[in-house]
């Protein structure tokens, strides 16, 4: 008989029961699982969001870091390139001074040269009009002493006459 | 991060150590509840046999007061300890309430189906109440084999199983209000604490390892996981507390009535979201030739009542079982305590054992039970909502 109460579903027990779990039911729904599950999510997907920005930060890593690796190689060329141009600027500008040093030089030794030649010629004119005078001098005093003495005028002027004739 | 997961795991392990404590005290307490209850039996059975199914029936069975022990059984100064419940009684006469003990301290006749008790206008045999016929024997009319045609009163008092009915859900909602209102203060960026993140593996075991993979998809499972998350947790600390027989034994689980209100939603959610494709799979399957067809759809159309029925006996019958098992141990020791007292401590000795041994496994079929209507309730629930393409 009490095996039989076991089997039984007794009304009232199953109207307290749908009482008791629709209040569960409403109660849990809006106060626990509600906010269970909707921060179970929120922070997966925060979860999910932190591990895909870490994720991209990495690759942005290497990308910054591959970028400093051609920056830096393109830096290297570019001094590589800079240092040589200032080799050829040097070696450029060395070589128009030594040309222009030399043109310089020719040139200053050309026009010394030149007046040295002038001078020269100058001093030889100088020269040439005092030996001039000082033979003019001479041979004026040669002269007056010559022609102070008679025998001596007859002489010079038999020979000159001698000369000419022979001319 | 580090610290979040260290601090999850210290909690994991310390919860499941706490349990296991837990369970052992509280087999031990059952076992010596039983055992001080039954010691006077002993002393009794030199008047009265002692009967195994009687007491384990007594401790499945539904009452109307909570029973804890006696003291002196079957003495002049016999003791029970035991709450009185309220009685309420809905009849031709309206409302009335009263006081259990007035039955259980009222005239009491003596029925070869068990105990039975007068009170007023009604009579209790067995824990049923029925109104007096005053045309039987104490108020009881019988037809002619015996069967009692008494008509009965809506009996809705609160009873033993609905004392644990309410103190499960209170525990219920309890835990997981507080819990709730814990993930609405914390919000997503704080690690669980406390009983926050006692229960949050298991609310995601639940969620993330039945209810998701077992109706189908997330989405779908969206309109199903308050319904099967409240079942799961109810089912699971209802069975728990039965198990705490000192608190007096709350067979919540093991009540038909019970498991048939869970089982009736199951069956309404089922077939309110039954799509085109659920129906069609019942009245209407493909490629099937007709004769077949003559067969299979009543089979199929009579599973629509079979699934959520045998849900509802599946965990009733597996709850009273596993009472039942610890019960009949507990009577293993009074029955060979009968021949010899030597026999009674030897045999005591094992069946304490044994009991521990199936309070463990109890303990188990508690979880396994909730998880098993859950998944099936899941499955139910995924069969209506599936997309057709089998």
């Amino acid at each position: 008989m009490i095996l039989l109460n076991l089997l039984a579903a007794p009304l009232g027990l199953i109207i307290w029961t749908s009482l008791a779990f629709i209040i569960v039911l409403v109660l849990l729904k809006k106060l626990a699982w509600k906010p269970i599950l909707n921060t179970l999510q929120e922070r997966n997907d925060f979860i999910d969001k932190s591990l895909k920005s870490a994720e991209e930060a990495k690759v942005q890593m290497s990308q910054l870091k591959s970028d400093n690796e051609k920056l830096l190689a393109e830096a290297r060329v570019e001094r590589e390139k800079m240092l040589k141009e200032a080799r050829e600027t040097k070696e450029s500008i060395i070589a128009e001074a030594k040309k222009t040093a030399s043109a310089e030089g020719e040139r200053l030794v050309n026009s010394a040269r030149e007046e040295i030649e002038k001078e020269k010629a100058k001093a030889m004119s100088d020269i040439k009009t005092q030996v001039a005078a000082l033979s003019i001098d001479i041979a004026e005093k040669v002269l007056r002493s010559e022609l102070s003495n008679k025998d001596k005028q007859a002489e010079i002027v038999e020979e000159h006459l001698k000369q000419s004739q022979l001319s | 991060m580090f610290q979040t997961t260290e601090n999850k795991e210290v909690t994991k392990v310390f919860g499941l150590r706490k349990i296991l404590l837990f369970g052992l005290f509280f087999c031990f307490a059952a076992a010596f509840a039983v055992a001080e209850h039954e010691e006077s039996h002993e002393e009794h059975a030199e008047k009265e046999e002692f009967d195994a199914g009687k007491m384990i029936m007594h401790h499945i069975a539904d009452a109307h007061e909570i029973h804890f022990f006696t003291l002196n059984e079957g003495k002049e100064n016999e003791w029970h300890a035991t709450i009185p419940l309220p009685i309420i009684l809905i009849g031709d006469g309206g409302v009335k309430l009263m006081s259990s003990s007035h039955f259980y301290h009222g005239e009491e006749i003596h029925l070869d189906e068990g105990h039975a008790y007068a009170y007023g206008d009604y009579v209790m045999i067995d824990e049923v109440i029925y109104n007096k016929d005053a045309s039987g024997d104490h108020g009881i009319a019988r037809d002619s084999e015996g069967s009692i045609t008494n008509s009965k009163p809506l009996d809705m008092s609160i009873t033993k199983t609905v004392v644990g009915l309410f103190l499960s859900v209170f525990i219920l909602l309890w835990i997981f209000i507080s819990v709730g209102k814990a993930y609405k203060k914390r919000g997503h960026t704080q690690a669980p604490k406390g009983l926050q993140a006692l229960i949050e593996p298991l609310v995601e075991f639940a969620h993330e390892q039945i209810i998701i993979p077992s109706v189908g998809s997330k989405e779908k499972a969206a309109k199903f996981t308050p319904f099967l998350l409240s079942v799961f947790f109810f089912i699971w600390i209802a069975n728990l507390l039965g198990l705490m027989s000192f608190l007096g034994g709350y067979n919540v689980m093991g009540s038909m009535s019970v498991t048939l209100v869970l089982a009736f939603f199951v069956f309404v959610i089922t077939n309110i979201n039954g799509n085109k494709h659920y129906w069609k799979h019942i009245f209407a399957p493909e490629g099937v030739p007709f004769a077949i067809k003559l067969i299979l759809v009543p089979i199929e159309a009579l599973q629509i009542l079979i699934k959520p029925l045998v849900l509802m006996v599946r965990l009733t019958a597996n709850i009273t079982a596993g009472h039942i098992i610890i019960l009949a141990f507990t009577a293993l020791i009074f029955i060979f305590g009968q021949s010899s007292a030597v026999a009674g401590y030897g045999v005591g000795v094992g069946s304490l054992v044994f009991m521990v041994f199936m309070f463990f496994i109890e303990l188990l079929v508690a979880f396994l039970q909730a998880y098993v209507f859950t998944l099936l309730s899941a499955l139910y629930f995924g069969s209506a909502v599936e997309d057709g393409h089998h």
